[in-house]
């Protein structure tokens, strides 16, 4: 038979293979693609999960005594909306596209560690599984279950027996073991890809943004996840064998788990956006036809930041009664991240500035996540003034600026990912219109709600309080919010649609559909098994630039 | 290409028409700060502050806000013109502009202005942060004890030997003969924050752990506050009042809260009540046998305005409900439902309502 004739009927049996058996090739797969595809599922199941938690949330604080929901139901859905956006949808996305694309970008053929890979991905899958399954087991199968209701940072001595009797707070918390595992795993696979498996001629310094701020936020998901496995596992010892880590009412401290947990959760919020960082980096100088503007001081600013994050926990604490020397500490570092991260935003327009800037979809949400990153890194400053925080600090203004980060800044720059690479992942392009539709409807949705969000803080209403007083000048921003936040859920739906409708019937991508300059844009779309034929070399930052333009490649100029 | 051109423009627009929208709803917002009712203070509004320490977080705040909103200015400009200037207006689609790739000079600029900023905003704030923290306990300085609970807050005068619940009274301070008054700050089980935006920024109730604020207020006046710390299920109703009073209101007050309970035996029947049932397992009620402490100490009940850490008014209707069925008020709370016959129910109400 010819080889022909093989792959013909090769085909056929794939077309008619049974159901059991795709399923069991995609749980059984150590293929860097298909995982890297199936972190994103996971994390958009989540985003719709998290995404309905977030709506009962907000229909509850609509308007003042409003009772939709009981308080219990809540103060759960609060600690359940945080804990899987955080852990169970942003990082597994940031994760999937790491694995999907640092390989692709560096010339490599697969990750470095395929099996670890799949355990880590596995890992994560199954700690989301368990938090969920607290619905049913929560109150350890006796009675109905309940979720975890001690909010996404569960401090102590709320975690406490005495507080929190049942097993809600250790399904919280083995979920949160069991996934930082896997985030581990996914760290070490990252750094060992990228130090060990670029392709000839790809020095360091030659590596795409993408890969550099993929790097560092490995890094530091092996820095800071530890400290946080390391208290989950002091407070299950609290918990079941007598410790008194953070049990206060035998002596334990509970400022110590403040200290564990946002040692962890402030350079979290950076493992978050440096990769948000990482696409925009790839994103705008393709729609501004430029290269990445400083790319020396784009690679370093960046690492300043992940080493600054690392000392700047306290700034959640500043309400805590810490020294006045330790909060003007935690103040100074605070504001020194500013920098780097000025530098950064100043590098993007720098690389817009004399361009053609094409506002395609992806390039619409990159400039969205300019605007909003700007002023989410603004009203960072404010609560960095710790007099200041002193108001803004538990109140909704906190909420409404972290959002501001994650959403206007993280999501924004996802969905550009989204856009940017998935003519490359499924070989078909995004529709433009639904496209337009997502992206407007998304902005209006996200500003009415979280611009407005700030406002209620500064009249002083704290966060996770299940409702509210009359007459306090609250009423009227909440319902603002509430209104944007269905807009945005409508946002959520036309963009799911999109990826639906397109996966079937978008045109096709071709190879290289934006015309842009990373190796991951010289192979066929969806690329092929193992990616590369042969292995490429490179010559510069922009290999497909200098294949384009022989006359003038950047390899003369770097 | 010309069409590509045209599909410009809507962007450009919408982006105009946002920028407008988010002004706008600036300054509304800006005018909805002031806009308070100056006899009850109903807004706790963060800028509009009524004491030392406000007044300085507020013009701290006003300060970074004047230097943020000018740097937000500076890069949206940027932004607005690299947009505006630098779309693809072009025919020919295949040219390339000129490939930058960086500059030292100007990097170099972007990374030292910023620097200087920081100094400036820290110095600043370190300054602020000790005027705060470091402030010096005058002689003539109130001290309370206030302690919170799981959902409500105990305030212990040790120097006149007052204990009270969630509405706080405190003298004005007059700036001449200061009479601020010092917080320590401690909580029975989990953590709260003690938080009353017009009078002082959080801080927190942690337990094991003794921490302090301060409040110097020069005008009186009730004020609005809450627990900002998530402390539980019922987190939300754990409000809080600061009663700024005149000096001389503030004797007449604390005279009253000083003497034992009424006495008189009008309502013995209701105060019988009251002493055989589980309430006094958890409240006290001065010169009784009534001397748990889990919840509030009812001595004065009827001096507070609010029950059940201001959850509710206190009226007869009120408290006849939060002692038959608490989760009618405040779902969660942990005073359990008393279930008592309408004729205890009734004797048992009139003779809290003795309690002055």
């Amino acid at each position: 038979m010819s080889s022909d004739a093989m792959a013909i009927q090769t085909a056929e049996v794939r077309g008619a293979q049974p159901w059991v058996q795709t399923l069991h090739e995609w749980v059984t797969t150590v293929d860097h693609k298909r995982l890297g595809i199936l972190y994103v599922l996971l994390a958009l199941i989540f985003l719709i999960i998290g995404g309905i938690e977030a709506t009962i949330i907000r229909i509850q604080l609509m308007r003042p005594h409003n009772d939709f929901v009981s308080p219990q139901v809540f103060n759960r859905m609060f600690t359940m909306h945080g804990t899987t956006m955080i852990f169970f949808v942003i990082m597994p996305v940031m994760f999937g596209f790491a694995n999907y694309l640092v390989p692709l970008m560096i010339g490599a053929r697969d990750m470095a560690f395929p099996r670890l890979n799949a355990f880590s991905f596995w890992l994560t899958a199954f700690g989301a599984c368990l938090l969920y399954f607290s619905l049913i087991g929560g109150s350890g199968l006796y009675g109905a279950g309940n979720a975890p209701d001690v909010g996404w940072w569960a401090y102590a001595p709320l975690t406490s027996r005495a507080f929190s009797p049942g097993h809600s707070s250790d399904y919280w918390t083995i979920a949160l073991l069991v996934s930082g595992f896997g985030s581990v795993g996914a760290g070490i696979n990252i750094i060992g890809t990228i130090l060990c498996m670029r392709c000839p001629g790809m020095k360091l310094g030659r590596m795409p943004l993408l890969a550099w701020l993929n790097l560092v936020m490995a890094g530091l998901v092996l820095i800071t996840i530890t400290p946080l496995s390391a208290a989950q596992i002091m407070l299950l010892v609290d918990r079941y064998l007598g410790g008194h880590f953070f049990d206060t009412q035998a002596g334990g401290s509970a400022a110590l788990w403040m200290h564990f947990f946002w040692i962890f959760g402030h350079p979290e919020v950076y493992i978050l956006v440096i990769p948000a960082f990482a696409f925009v980096s790839e994103i705008i100088p393709v729609f501004s036809r430029k290269p990445i503007f400083g790319y020396p001081v784009m690679v370093g600013a960046t690492v300043a930041i992940a080493f600054v994050s690392l000392s700047v926990w306290a700034h959640h604490m500043f309400s805590i009664g810490m020294s006045s020397y330790s909060n003007s500490f935690f103040v100074l570092t605070t504001m020194v991240i500013a920098v780097p991260t000025g530098i950064k935003i100043f590098n993007w327009l720098g690389t817009m500035w004399g361009g053609k800037i094409q506002f395609k979809i992806p390039m619409l949400f990159c400039i969205g996540f300019l605007f909003q990153f700007l002023i989410a890194g603004l009203t960072g400053i404010m609560q960095g003034a710790a007099p200041f925080d002193w108001q803004l600090t538990g109140s909704y203004f906190v909420v409404a600026h972290f959002h501001y980060v994650i959403v206007g800044g993280i999501v924004f720059a996802l969905f550009a990912a989204f856009y940017y690479w998935f003519p490359k992942i499924t070989g078909r392009m995004l529709n433009e219109t639904l496209g337009k539709l997502h992206f407007w409807l998304f902005l209006i949705g996200f500003h009415l709600t979280f611009d407005t969000m700030h406002i209620p803080g500064m009249l002083g209403m704290p966060r996770r309080i299940y409702t509210y007083e009359p007459g306090r000048g609250w009423d009227t921003w909440n319902l603002i919010v509430t209104i944007g936040a269905f807009i945005q859920g409508v946002a959520i739906l036309v963009f799911v649609a999109n990826l639906v409708f397109s996966y079937f019937s978008g045109p096709k991508a071709g190879n290289d559909p934006w015309d842009a300059w990373t190796l991951e844009w010289s192979v066929s779309s969806p690329p092929p098994a193992y990616n590369f034929a042969s292995i490429p070399t490179v010559a510069s930052r922009r290999p497909l630039w200098d294949r384009k333009h022989p006359e003038d490649p950047d390899s003369r100029y770097e | 290409m010309a069409g590509k051109h045209k599909t410009e423009r809507p962007v450009l627009v919408g982006r105009a028409t946002r920028i407008l929208v988010l002004l706008g709803g600036i300054l509304l917002a800006a005018s909805l700060c002031n806009a308070t009712t100056p006899s009850e203070n109903a807004v706790p509004s963060i800028f509009d502050p009524r004491s030392t320490q406000a007044e300085s977080i507020y013009h701290l705040s006003r300060f970074v806000l004047a230097i943020t909103g000018l740097i937000f200015l500076v890069v949206f400009s940027l932004l607005a013109y690299v947009v505006i200037k630098f779309r693809n207006r072009t025919v020919d689609a295949t040219s390339e502009p000129a490939q930058v790739y960086g500059s030292t000079q100007i990097e170099l600029a972007w990374t030292v202005i910023p620097i200087l900023i920081v100094v400036v905003l820290f110095l600043a704030t370190a300054r602020v942060i000790h005027a705060i923290q470091d402030a010096p306990k005058p002689a003539a300085a109130v001290e309370v004890t206030a302690i919170g609970h799981q959902f409500w807050w105990e305030f212990r005068y040790p120097a006149l030997g007052i204990v009270t619940a969630n509405e706080l009274h405190i003298p004005v301070s007059d700036p001449a003969h200061p009479t601020p008054t010092f917080l320590k700050l401690l909580s029975a089980d989990t953590d709260h924050s003690f938080w009353v935006p017009q009078l002082a920024g959080k801080t927190d109730l942690i337990p094991n752990k003794v921490n302090e604020t301060w409040i110097d207020s020069h005008q009186t006046g009730v004020f609005l506050g809450q627990c900002a710390q998530y402390c539980g299920t019922q987190h939300a109703k754990m409000l809080l009042r600061v009663s700024v009073d005149s000096p001389e209101e503030f004797q007449t007050w604390a005279q009253a809260e000083k003497q034992p309970a009424n006495q008189d035996d009008r309502e013995i029947a209701g105060k019988r009540v009251f002493e055989r049932t589980a309430c006094v397992n958890c409240h006290a009620i001065g010169a009784t046998n009534a001397t748990g402490h889990f919840g509030p100490d009812l001595t004065h009940l009827m001096s507070r305005h609010t029950i059940a850490a201001g959850a509710a008014e206190n009226t007869k209707e009120n408290l006849r409900l939060w002692i038959q069925n608490p989760d009618a008020i405040k779902p969660g709370s942990l005073m359990p439902a008393m279930k008592l016959s309408d004729v205890d129910l009734d004797a048992l109400v009139r003779y809290l309502e003795t309690l002055q």
